[in-house]
C-alpha cells in the first residue's frame, strides 16, 4: 500500500519527468553516436570513454575560461580526436572494433584520472567549476506542472532532441546519409560506385565521438557543474543498448533512450521517496536498476532488431 | 572500326601467382566480346583493372584512342565503363531507385532527390526494356531482377562500355534468353559490351569476338563465325576435354534417404522449402537442380540438422532423422560436402590434421575419453592426404593456406573417410579448375558405385546432367518434377526451373 | 618474417612503444620520466618485499587474464571478468567465514569451489543470454558488472558489513586462509600464486589436449563449422563463460583467502580489466598470459612508488590503453617496425 502511494507520488511529481528528461539526455546524445557510428559498420563501443572525456574536458575549459559553452566546444574536439583514434585503428588499420574501443575507455579513465591531481590539486573530483544555465520557456511557466517538468530546462536537453532530427535528416535526407547506409550493409557495393568507404565510415566515427562527447559534456557542465572520476557509470553502454532497442534508428534510439532514462529517474525517486524511507545503505540496490532493465532488454529485444549486415566488419578493398 | 578498349601488355602479379602475364585485349566499338577460360585464368583481374578495382603493375589500358590511368572505379565510370559483378553488388536494405544512383545521386546540393530518382530509373527501366519496381527493396527481389537492377546502375551511369563478369551463373535458361535479348537490344544502342563466361554454348550464342584465357596469358582471339567450341575448349584448357563423365547405369538398392512433406523456414523467417518429397537409393545419384535460392540451401541444412524443420519427415535407413542432431547424423553414417568450405567445411586457422577429424574429434580413435590422441590423429591425417592426393601432403599446414581445390579435397577426403551410407553434396565444384572438378566427380562415381546413396545439389546444369541418375527440379521451395537425365531435354528443366511443372510442361505438349 | 614470431614481438613491442608514449604524457605534467621509470622499477623489483608485493598482485592478475583469453580462445569476449570477480569473491567469503568447524584441508578446496562456481554462475547469464537471444556479451557483462558492483556495495555495508570507514565483511574463518609461502617484513607471499600457475596450466592441457578443448576453439574460430562438424554452440558458449567465470571468481577468492582475509567494496579494483591487456599481450596463450600478469602486476606495483616522486598512478591505464590500441591494430606495430608499407 505504501508502494503503491509512493507510485502515485512520484507520478505525479512534475519534478520525476524533468529528471527523466534530464536521464535520457546524455543517453540520447550518446546512443545517437552509436547510430551514426554503426550505421556506416562500425562498432563503437567506445562511447563510455568518450563520454568520460567529453565531461572532463568540458569542466576543465569551463574552469579555464568561466564559459561553460567553450568548455562544450573543447568537449567537442576532444571527442572528435577520440573518435579519430578509433576510426584509424579500426577504419585505417582494420583492427578489432570491439578491442579497440576497449583501449580508449581504458585511456579515458587514465587521462582523466591522471589529470586531476596536476591541474586541480586532488585527486577524485573537481570543485563546481560552472555550468550552464537553465533556460525559462515563459509560455510554459504558466501551469504548475509544466513549469516545475519542462518549463525550465538545460539547452542542452533541447540540443539532444534537435540532434535527434539533426541525425534523422542527415541519415535519411541527404546524399551522404544514402552512403552512410549504403556503406554499412554492404561496403563492396559502395565502393564499386566510387564511394569512399573509409571516407562516409570516418565521418560516421567522428559523428559519434561528437555526439558522445556533447553526453558526456551534460553530465559534468550540462547538469552539475563538476567532474567525478569515471563519472559516466556505464551510461556509454546503456546508449548501446538503447541504439539496439532503437533499431539503429536515431528516432528510435531517442525513445530507448527515454525509457532508460526513465528507469534511472523511477529508480532515483523511490530510492528518496519519504514514504518509503529507504535506509541509505539500501541505496545501492536501487542504483542495479537501470542496469537490470538494460539487460532484460538487450536479451529480449536482440535479434528482433536488425543491425546494419557489415556492422563491426573491417572493409579491405 | 573504332577501339573501344585497349589493354596492353598488361601484367598483374598477387603474392603466390601472376594473374596477367603480359595480356592483350582489343575490344572494337559496338561488338560483344567474349572472355573466356577456366576459373583462375585472370579474368576477372583483367577486367578489375579495366574497371579501376586494381592497378597493374605494368601495361597500358586505352579507353577510345585515350590512355588512361585509374585510380579507383570513379575514374573508370567518368571514362564510360560500367561493371556488372558476378556477385552483385546491391545493398539489400535499400530501394531499387537508390542503389541504382548511390554514389552519383540527384539533389540539390546535399540533399537527396529521391523523387528525381525514382523518375529516372524508371525511364532508363522504360527505355532499355528492364522492367522492374523502383521502390522494392533489393533483398524481396528474386535474383534475375536484381541483375536488371545491376545493369540498370551502369546505364545510369552513362556507360558505354559494360562488363559482364559471369552474368548468367545464377539465371534459368529462360532469364538467361532474356538477359541476351537485352545485350543485344544495347548493342543495337551503340554500346560495347564485355562478356566474361566459361560456358562455351552461350559465348557462340551472343559474342562477335572471343578472347580466350589461360593460366594468365591470352592464348587466342577468335571470331566467332570462324570458330566452334572444340577449339575455343582447346585453347582453354590447353587439351582436348572431356566433355561428359564415364560412368556405367545406376544399380539402386534400397531406399535409404526418405523425404516426406517436408516445411523450412529461412533466416528471415519466411518459408523456404515449402513441402518436398523425395527418396535417394543406395547406389544412385539423385540430383536437386534449380537456380541459386529457390530453397535448396535450406533444405540440405534440414536435411543435415543444421536447421530445424518447421514440419515433415526425414527417415534415414528407416529411422526417423526429422530432429537429430549433426553429431547423430554423422554417427548414423551421414556425410556432408556443405556448399560453402570456407563458412561450413573447413576451420581455416586450423591444421588439416584437425580440420579431417571434425565431427570425430570426440570419439576413438581421434579422442580417448576426454583427451585427444594426437598420434592416432596425425597418422590418420597422413594417410588420408596421401590417398586423397592433397598438396601440398602437409598436415601441420593451416586450412587457409590450402589451394581451394586441395581445401575441398579435405573436406572429401573427411566426408570419405567417415565410409557414409548417405553422403549429402552440395556445389562441390564451385570456384574449382577443370582438373579439381574432375576429381570430385570421379570422386563421387566411385562412392556411388561403392553402394553409397549421394544427394546432390548443385545450380550448374552440366553438372547435374552428367552425373546424375535422377533428377529433381526446385523452384520457390517446391519440386517441380522429377525426371531421369536422358528421357528430358533442356527445355524441359529451363522451364521447370522457372516455375512450371512437369505435368503442366508434358501436358501443353501432348 | 614468420606468424610465430610477429605474435610474439607485437605485444613486447607495443609495451616498448606504450612506455614511450606514457614518457611524453609525464614531460608535459613537468615530471622526468627516467625518475619516474626508476621508481616505477624500484618500486617493482627494487627489494625483497617489492619482488614479494609485485607477486601477490600478480596473482589475480593471472587468473582474470585467464578468464579473458580462455574466453577470447573460445570466440568470446568476457569483459565481465571484474564482476564475476566480485561475485565469487562474495560468496566465497560468506562461506569461509561460517567454516570455522572445518579442518582447513576441507575448507581451503571448499571454499575455492563457492568461489568459482559463483563466478561461473554468474558469468553464465551472460553465456546463457548469448546462446538464447544473441545478446552481444561485451555489453551484458558491463551490465552484469555495475549489478555486481552496487549488489556488492549492499552486502559489505548492510547484512555482511562490519566496522566503519572502508565497507567490509568481517574475517573468515582461519582455516580458510591460504597459508602465506613465505613473510618478507610485512607482506606475505601468498600460495595463491601456486593455484593460479596451476589454474594456468589446467587451462593450457583443456585448450590444447581434450576433445572440449577443440570444440572450444572451433566454435571460436569457426561457430558455423563447429555447428557443422556436431559442435553444440550454445552448450559451448554457456560452458566458455562458465569456464572463464569460474576463473574470475577463484581470482577474487584468492585474494580473500590469501591477502585480505575479508571481502573489501574495493577488492577488485579493476584487475577484471587488467585482464584484458594481460589475455591480448600473453596472446591468450595461458602461459604467455602468465608473464604477461608478472609484467602487469610489477607495473601495477611499481607504480605506487611512482605516486611519491608526483606522477599518479593513473599513468599505468594510460599504458595499458595504448598497449591494447596497438595489439588491436597490430597493423601498426607490424609497419612501424618493419618500416614497410602494408598495402593502402
Amino acid at each position: 500500500m505504501r508502494l503503491f502511494l509512493a507510485l502515485i507520488d512520484i507520478f505525479t511529481n512534475p519534478a520525476f519527468y524533468k529528471l527523466t528528461l534530464t536521464a535520457a539526455t546524455p543517453l540520447i546524445f550518446a546512443s545517437l553516436g552509436g547510430v551514426f557510428s554503426e550505421i556506416t559498420g562500425v562498432v563503437n563501443i567506445a562511447l563510455e570513454g568518450i563520454m568520460l572525456m567529453g565531461a572532463f574536458v568540458s569542466v576543465v575549459f569551463t574552469w579555464l575560461t568561466g564559459n561553460a559553452w567553450i568548455g562544450v566546444l573543447f568537449a567537442i574536439l576532444v571527442g572528435i580526436g577520440m573518435a579519430w583514434l578509433h576510426a584509424w585503428a579500426s577504419i585505417t588499420w582494420r583492427g578489432n572494433q570491439i578491442v579497440s574501443g576497449t583501449a580508449l575507455i581504458l585511456l579515458a579513465q587514465g587521462v582523466t584520472g591522471f589529470l586531476m591531481e596536476p591541474i586541480f590539486g586532488r585527486p577524485g573530483q573537481t570543485d563546481i567549476v560552472g555550468k550552464i544555465p537553465e533556460v525559462k520557456i515563459p509560455l510554459l511557466m504558466k501551469n504548475r506542472f509544466l513549469a516545475q517538468s519542462i518549463g525550465e530546462l538545460s539547452p542542452m536537453i533541447y540540443m539532444a532532441f534537435a540532434s535527434v532530427f539533426i541525425a534523422w535528416f542527415i541519415i535519411y535526407k541527404t546524399k551522404l546519409g544514402l552512403r552512410m547506409r549504403a556503406v554499412g550493409e554492404n561496403p563492396e557495393a559502395a565502393d564499386t560506385l566510387g564511394v569512399n568507404v573509409y571516407a562516409v565510415r570516418y565521418f560516421g566515427v567522428l559523428m559519434s565521438g561528437v555526439m558522445a562527447s556533447l553526453g558526456g559534456a551534460f553530465l559534468s557542465v550540462g547538469e552539475v557543474g563538476n567532474f567525478r572520476e569515471l563519472m559516466t557509470g556505464g551510461r556509454g553502454f546503456i546508449a548501446l543498448a538503447a541504439m539496439i532497442l532503437g533499431n539503429w534508428n536515431p528516432v528510435g534510439a531517442m525513445w530507448a533512450s527515454l525509457l532508460f532514462g526513465f528507469s534511472e529517474a523511477f529508480a532515483n525517486q523511490l530510492q528518496s521517496s519519504p514514504l518509503l524511507r529507504v535506509a541509505s545503505t539500501t541505496k545501492p540496490l536501487f542504483n542495479m536498476f537501470p542496469f537490470i532493465v538494460t539487460l532484460i532488454v538487450i536479451a529480449g529485444f536482440i535479434g528482433k532488431t536488425r543491425p546494419p549486415a557489415a556492422d563491426g566488419v573491417p572493409y579491405e578493398k | 572500326m573504332e577501339k573501344a578498349v585497349e589493354m596492353i601488355q598488361i601484367v598483374k602479379r598477387f603474392p603466390q601467382v601472376v594473374a596477367n602475364d603480359h595480356v592483350d585485349l582489343t575490344v572494337l566499338k559496338g561488338e560483344i566480346h567474349a572472355i573466356v577460360g577456366e576459373n583462375g585464368a585472370g579474368k576477372t583481374t583483367l577486367m578489375n583493372q579495366l574497371y579501376g578495382l586494381l592497378k597493374p603493375d605494368s601495361g597500358e589500358i586505352r579507353i577510345f584512342g585515350k590512355k588512361v590511368n585509374f585510380k579507383g572505379p570513379r575514374d573508370a565510370i567518368l571514362m564510360g565503363i560500367g561493371m556488372v559483378h558476378q556477385h552483385f553488388m546491391l545493398v539489400n536494405n535499400l530501394t531499387v531507385a537508390e542503389n541504382v544512383v548511390l554514389g552519383s545521386e540527384a539533389g540539390i546540393g546535399p540533399l537527396f532527390d529521391l523523387k528525381s530518382a525514382r523518375k529516372k530509373v524508371s525511364e532508363l527501366s522504360k527505355r532499355y526494356g528492364l522492367h522492374v519496381d523502383v521502390d522494392a527493396k533489393i533483398e524481396d527481389l528474386p535474383v534475375g531482377m536484381q541483375q536488371r537492377v545491376e545493369i540498370l546502375k551502369v546505364l545510369y551511369r552513362g556507360a558505354e562500355i559494360l562488363i559482364l563478369d559471369e552474368p548468367t551463373a545464377v539465371l534459368t535458361p529462360q532469364e538467361t534468353e532474356e538477359l541476351f535479348e537485352t545485350m543485344f537490344r544495347l548493342r543495337e544502342n551503340g554500346k560495347t559490351i564485355i562478356f566474361i563466361s566459361h560456358k562455351l554454348n552461350e559465348v557462340m550464342r551472343v559474342s562477335d569476338r572471343i578472347t580466350v584465357m589461360r593460366q594468365g596469358k591470352v592464348t587466342g582471339v577468335l571470331n566467332k563465325s570462324e570458330t566452334d567450341p572444340r577449339q575455343i575448349a582447346r585453347l582453354m584448357v590447353g587439351r582436348d576435354v572431356v566433355f561428359t563423365v564415364e560412368k556405367t547405369p545406376a544399380r539402386p538398392n534400397g531406399v535409404v534417404l526418405k523425404v516426406e512433406n517436408l516445411h523450412v523456414k529461412d533466416y528471415r523467417n519466411l518459408e523456404a522449402v515449402k513441402g518436398v518429397s523425395f527418396e535417394v537409393r543406395a547406389g544412385e545419384i539423385y540430383a536437386i537442380a534449380g537456380v541459386a535460392g529457390n530453397g535448396q540451401t535450406e533444405l540440405v541444412e534440414a536435411l543435415t540438422g543444421l536447421r530445424k524443420p518447421v514440419s515433415g519427415r526425414v527417415y534415414f535407413l528407416g529411422k526417423d532423422i526429422t530432429h537429430a542432431t549433426p553429431r547423430e547424423l554423422r554417427e548414423m553414417g551421414m556425410g556432408h560436402i556443405p556448399e560453402d568450405r570456407h563458412k561450413y567445411g573447413l576451420i581455416l586457422q586450423f591444421p588439416a590434421y584437425y580440420n579431417v577429424i571434425l565431427g570425430r574429434h570426440h570419439r576413438p580413435p581421434f579422442a580417448n575419453g576426454e583427451f585427444l590422441c594426437h598420434s592416432k590423429i596425425l597418422s590418420f591425417a597422413e594417410n588420408l592426404l596421401s590417398r586423397f592426393d592433397v598438396r601440398p601432403n602437409n598436415v601441420r599446414m593451416l586450412g587457409a593456406n590450402f589451394s581451394g581445390g586441395n581445401q575441398q579435397k579435405l573436406v572429401i577426403a573427411r566426408e570419405i573417410g567417415l565410409e557414409p551410407k548417405l553422403m549429402v553434396v552440395s556445389q562441390p565444384t564451385r570456384g574449382l579448375d577443370v582438373g579439381a572438378t574432375e576429381f570430385v566427380h570421379k570422386t563421387l562415381i566411385q562412392l556411388r558405385d561403392s553402394g553409397v546413396a549421394i544427394l546432390l545439389v548443385s545450380m550448374e546444369l552440366d553438372e547435374v546432367l552428367s552425373l546424375a541418375d535422377r533428377i529433381a527440379v526446385m523452384y520457390n521451395g517446391q519440386i517441380m518434377g522429377e525426371v531421369e537425365p536422358n528421357a528430358v531435354s533442356i527445355e524441359e528443366i529451363g522451364l521447370m526451373m522457372a516455375g512450371h511443372r512437369l505435368e503442366e510442361i508434358r501436358g501443353r505438349v501432348a | 618474417m614468420n606468424q610465430r614470431v610477429w605474435s610474439f614481438l607485437v605485444p613486447l613491442l607495443s609495451v616498448i612503444v606504450a612506455l614511450i608514449i606514457a614518457s611524453f604524457v609525464i614531460l608535459m605534467i613537468g615530471k622526468n620520466p627516467i625518475t619516474a621509470y626508476a621508481a616505477l622499477v624500484r618500486g617493482a623489483l627494487g627489494s625483497k618485499m617489492a619482488i614479494a608485493s609485485t607477486i601477490v598482485k600478480t596473482t589475480p592478475l593471472i587468473l582474470t587474464g585467464l578468464a579473458v583469453g580462455f574466453g577470447f580462445r573460445a570466440g568470446l569476449f568476457n569483459i565481465g571478468a571484474e564482476g564475476q570477480m566480485i561475485m565469487g569473491a562474495m560468496a566465497a567469503t560468506a562461506f569461509a567465514i561460517n567454516v570455522g568447524w572445518m579442518p582447513a584441508v576441507l575448507a581451503i578446496p571448499l571454499t575455492m569451489l563457492v568461489g568459482m562456481l559463483a563466478g561461473a554462475g554468474y558469468a553464465s547469464i551472460a553465456g546463457f543470454l548469448k546462446a538464447k537471444t544473441g545478446a552481444h556479451e561485451v555489453v551484458t557483462t558491463i551490465m552484469l558488472n555495475w549489478i555486481a558492483d552496487y549488489f556488492s556495495s549492499y552486502v559489505v555495508t548492510v547484512p555482511m558489513g562490519v566496522g566503519f570507514g572502508t565497507p567490509k565483511s568481517p574475517e573468515i574463518a582461519s582455516s580458510a586462509k591460504l597459508p602465506p609461502l613465505m613473510v618478507v617484513q610485512a607482506t606475505e607471499l601468498t600460495s595463491g600464486i601456486i593455484v593460479a600457475v596451476l589454474a594456468a596450466v589446467f587451462i593450457k592441457i583443456l585448450l590444447d589436449k581434450t576433445s572440449k578443448g577443440y570444440e572450444l576453439k572451433a566454435a571460436g574460430f569457426n561457430p558455423y563449422a563447429a555447428e557443422y562438424g556436431g559442435i553444440k554452440l550454445a552448450e559451448n558458449i554457456v560452458l566458455a563463460m562458465a569456464i572463464s567465470g569460474a576463473l574470475a571468481g577463484l581470482a577474487g577468492t584468492l585474494e580473500v583467502m590469501g591477502v585480505h582475509h575479508r571481502f573489501l567494496g574495493t577488492l577488485s579494483g579493476g584487475k577484471g580489466f587488467d585482464g584484458i591487456s594481460i589475455a591480448l599481450i600473453g596472446q591468450n596463450n595461458p602461459i604467455g598470459i602468465i608473464f604477461a600478469a608478472l609484467l602487469m602486476g610489477a607495473l601495477r606495483n611499481g607504480s605506487n612508488e611512482m605516486q611519491f616522486v608526483g606522477v599518479p598512478k593513473h599513468i599505468i591505464m594510460i599504458v595499458q590503453a595504448i598497449i591494447i590500441f596497438l595489439v588491436a591494430a597490430d597493423r601498426i606495430v607490424r609497419t612501424i617496425f618493419l618500416r614497410k608499407k602494408v598495402a593502402k
